[in-house]
């Protein structure tokens, strides 16, 4: 049994410490607003926060983040899509088949986590990271500067 | 079970309004008739358009797949605009595979597939239709509740309005009442919304998925969790079409920690575990021989040599080539008379281009849930599909079952582009599941399985050959396209738009044995990279600006869009230093669109950067317009993306490349630094938009190339080697 702290509270999970923290969350603790793409940390569809950072879950081991670290999912990024960068997905239409926008906000949550106003060029460079097929990238950015500049007036 | 009309009722609260989807045959009836199920969790199986709740809130069903087009959202507004609905009590729910209920009539016969930008296009009469009949039925309900005529009744939103009475009533007041009558009239189109009376078409209402979308609660195949589901994975031919001869390690497998069991496939091996921590090491250990078939030794390097002979024996068409034996090519268009034409041609101009292999790349692997019941009678499916029809048929037929015994859950699909009209995914998961029954199994391929073993856009060759008069005029062309995958290769050699008298495009086909498919615009991307292409070199020969040398050849409403675009981009003035615009036309799926780009290039490392690209298209009525907006440039993206720098590689017979590493799709920082993109206003009928700006970005950016450079790129994707060839070429 490994415990992890996830989405603020403890989790036993039953698996080999080598598993990769992507299937625990998706499949054994049935989080799966956090996807699966490449597998190889190449596109950013599973990133989660672990303590505040943004990471990829498809190459972190479950072993990796057993001592208390603080694991953040999509599911556990606000209560009620009220996050500023959720409201902010919301107001510029940002996805489009979604299947990446999960790792997108969460990706992006961890720049405003280090830098609540970055500069465009910031939010670029820090976005590249991500993959999305369908092209959002345009809105992507609109809606990160969106979020970072309510971050500022609220 | 069948409840009586109050029962069902009692319980639900509602009543599903059963309207034939086709518009063929207008079927009416409550759920609880016998001929459809009754609802027995919140609606789901109602074969119905709408229902409504007694509280006014009601459901509409989209008959169409959702893959981030915003069809789940465009159809229903579409019928709620007709029935007057309020939008604001709506939710959406996909429909169930019934096409007879939920299909719309094209071609090929009654269809609910989503594919080719054709949803919007033709479900628009359809649902216009079906939901004028909706609220017909509410207001003839309202007539007799009143007492009065229908004639002096009104709608608004949700509410039936009689003005001389000073009376209104919700629609959802009027359940308890209503009554249906044996046979529902079909609206006249003079009867139908005046389109400047449109309260939700041409609006930007929010899309209705996306709320779901930036909170992971979305649910895609991959998320279905059933109890006691088991986890699969396939290993397949690194040659395509190779059939496995034997595993060599089976019992080695089997004895692996969580691993349940191994299955030799027609095409490959299947392993099922517990979980997949313990399936991936499983799939990897699997030690297979196989045989070789079609495609081993083959190199896709040497294809444009082979398709360059083809062509040249094929001379003018006196020859249709097709490699596979006993079969001819085609001619796939012949307007006017182009023997005349190149006999009589002042000049004749001869081009040739070329692509490689596309991947899809859609974002979700390919993967579905399937589950057989314990005596194999039954099987329930999830999958995210372009065609749950398709999946249905295929999935009872490999399960040797009746379709109607075979249920299909349609879920919101990672990315599609025309892989998923496919559904070879759920009839694997289906071919495992059916081996542990009743035990699910989530079939997954890895991104490695889906590159290895994709279904790309053909590589092919289309040589051109353009003829013009003494005068310059263009009076006609010849294109010739060769490659595998039929269809694949000759979609988009039509000219829809242009005014050129003869026109002639014949396909030459050679067969690889290499898996090919449907690729978003599907032949439109290198088709019109190759007839735009062709434009621009013939306009540059005669000295003429690309834009004029169009506009002379172009119909009104082509015409317009280029326009549109020029005074876009500012096309007179001239860009700044070290930069240069290119343009493009086309017709995708009825929506005529024209792009311009401004690029520069980066001579050290050649690569090609796209500062601006500006768009305008013409897509008749627009239901729309913010979420047609986002398709463009998701469109301009993946454009961008496959034009620079995506390619596949196939040497003796393996794909090369494996994943996201190797496989580029293009970043955020790799992007213009603005697309924009304007939407003609129209009153003719909705067209399809999803598709109509990826294949622009090739011609355009070749024709900016031509233009800072004087070199032409032919040959797709324009990857840094090509564009440093080029320029010393
Ligand atoms: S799935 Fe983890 S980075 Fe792609
Ligand atoms: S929205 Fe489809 S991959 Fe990003």
């Amino acid at each position: 049994m490994l415990t992890i702290n996830i989405n603020g509270s403890e989790k036993q999970v039953d698996v080999p410490g080598d598993t990769h923290l992507l299937w625990v969350v998706r499949e054994h603790l049935g989080l799966t607003g956090t996807k699966f793409s490449c597998g190889i940390g190449a596109c950013g569809a599973c990133t989660v926060q672990i303590d505040g950072k943004a990471m990829r879950s498809c190459i972190t081991p479950v072993s990796a983040v057993t001592n208390g670290q603080k694991i953040t999912t999509i599911e556990g990024l606000s209560t009620d899509n009220d996050h500023p960068l959720q409201r902010a997905w919301i107001e510029a239409q940002v996805p489009q088949c979604g299947y990446c926008q999960s790792g997108q906000i969460m990706h992006a949550a961890g720049l405003l986590n280090e830098n609540p106003k970055p500069s465009k060029a910031q939010i670029v460079e820090h976005m590249s990271a991500n993959l999305c097929r369908c092209g959002t990238y345009m809105r992507i950015a609109k809606a990160v500067e969106i979020a970072s500049e309510s971050d500022t007036k609220d | 079970m069948t409840l009586t009309r109050r029962e069902f009722l009692q319980q639900t609260g509602s009543l599903a309004l059963v309207i034939g989807g086709s518009g063929l045959l207008p079927r009416s009836g409550y759920s609880a008739d016998g001929d459809n199920p009754v609802p027995t969790n919140g609606g789901a199986e109602v074969t119905a358009w709408v229902r409504l709740s007694v509280d006014g809130s009601m459901i509409i069903y989209s008959p169409a797949t959702e893959m981030g087009q915003g069809s789940m959202t465009a159809l229903p507004l579409i019928f709620a605009e007709e029935m007057d609905a309020d939008w604001s009590r709506v939710t959406v729910e996909f429909a169930p595979q019934n096409p007879s209920l939920y299909g719309r009539k094209l071609m090929r016969g009654v269809s609910q597939m989503t594919f080719g930008s054709t949803g919007v296009m033709t479900y628009y009469p359809v649902l216009r239709q079906a939901g004028a009949q909706a609220r017909y039925l509410i207001m003839a309900c309202a007539a007799k509740y009143w007492g009065v005529d229908i004639k002096t009744l009104t709608t608004e939103p949700g509410r039936v309005v009689h003005q001389a009475g000073g009376k209104t009533i919700g629609y959802g007041e009027l359940v308890p009442h209503l009554s249906i009558p044996d046979s529902i009239p079909v609206i006249p189109d003079e009867q139908l919304k005046d389109p400047t009376n449109f309260r939700l078409i041409g609006k930007n209402i929010p899309r209705n998925d996306i709320p779901r979308k930036v909170n992971g609660s979305a649910q895609f195949a991959l998320d279905v969790r059933l109890p006691d589901m088991l986890y699969g994975m396939i290993e397949r031919g690194r040659v395509h079409g190779a059939k496995p001869a034997r595993l060599k390690n089976e019992a080695d497998i089997k004895a692996m920690n969580g691993v349940v069991s191994v299955h030799m496939l027609d095409h490959g091996v299947g392993v099922i575990a517990e979980s997949m921590g313990a399936l991936f090491p499983a799939k990897f250990k699997l030690d297979i021989e196989w045989k070789d078939s079609k495609a081993s030794g083959f190199n896709s390097a040497d294809v444009f040599d082979l398709y360059e002979q083809v062509l040249d024996t094929a001379a003018h068409g006196q020859l249709l080539v097709n490699l596979e034996e006993g079969k001819e090519g085609k001619v796939v268009i012949d307007d006017g008379d182009i023997d005349q034409a190149r006999d009589n041609a002042a000049k004749t101009y001869v081009f040739n281009y070329k692509n490689d292999y596309v991947y899809h790349a859609q974002q979700e692997p390919l993967n579905s849930v399937v589950q057989v019941a314990v005596d194999g009678s039954s099987a329930e499916v999830w999958i995210g599909t372009q065609n749950g029809t398709g999946a249905q048929h295929d999935i009872a037929n490999a399960l040797g079952l009746e379709p109607s015994k075979v249920v299909v859950h349609q879920q919101y699909l990672g990315g599609g582009f025309g892989r998923r009209t496919l559904s070879d995914y759920g009839v694997e998961a289906a071919l495992l599941a059916k081996e542990v029954a009743p035990r699910p199994v989530k079939l997954t391929w890895m991104r490695e399985d889906d590159l290895h073993y994709g279904m790309y856009r053909p590589a092919s060759l289309q040589r051109m050959e353009a003829y013009t008069d003494r005068h310059g005029n263009l009076t006609g062309f010849t294109h010739s396209v060769v490659g595998d995958g039929e269809r694949l290769i000759a979609d988009g050699t039509d000219i829809n738009g242009y005014n050129i008298p003869n026109h002639r495009a014949e396909m030459h086909l050679v067969h690889h044995g290499v898996r090919v498919k449907h690729w978003r615009a599907v032949g439109h991307g290198t088709n019109k990279f190759a007839i735009e292409c062709m434009m621009d070199e013939i306009a540059a020969d005669q000295n003429k600006d690309p834009i004029e040398f169009r506009m002379q050849i172009l119909e009104p409403r082509a015409a317009a869009t280029l326009a549109k675009a020029a005074s876009m981009a500012g096309w007179g003035n001239a860009p700044a230093g070290g930069r240069a615009r290119g343009v493009a036309y086309l017709e995708r799926s009825r929506t005529l669109s024209s792009g311009i780009c401004e690029i520069s290039i980066d001579e050290e490392n050649g690569k090609i950067k796209v500062h601006h690209f500006w768009s305008a298209h013409d897509a008749g009525i627009v239901i729309q317009p913010d979420s047609v907006i986002a398709q463009i440039e998701g469109g301009v993206v993946m454009g961008l993306s496959s034009v620079l720098d995506e390619k596949i590689d196939i040497v003796n017979g393996e794909v090369q490349q494996n994943n996201f590493n190797d496989y580029p799709i293009i970043r955020m920082h790799e992007l213009p630094e603005t697309i924009e993109t304007e939407l003609l206003t129209s009153s003719e009928p909705p067209a399809g938009l999803g598709e109509s700006s990826t294949p622009l970005i090739a011609c355009a950016v070749a024709n900016a190339f031509f233009a800072l450079t004087g070199k032409r790129l032919r040959h797709l994707p324009f990857t840094p080697d090509r564009v440093k060839a080029a320029m010393r070429a």
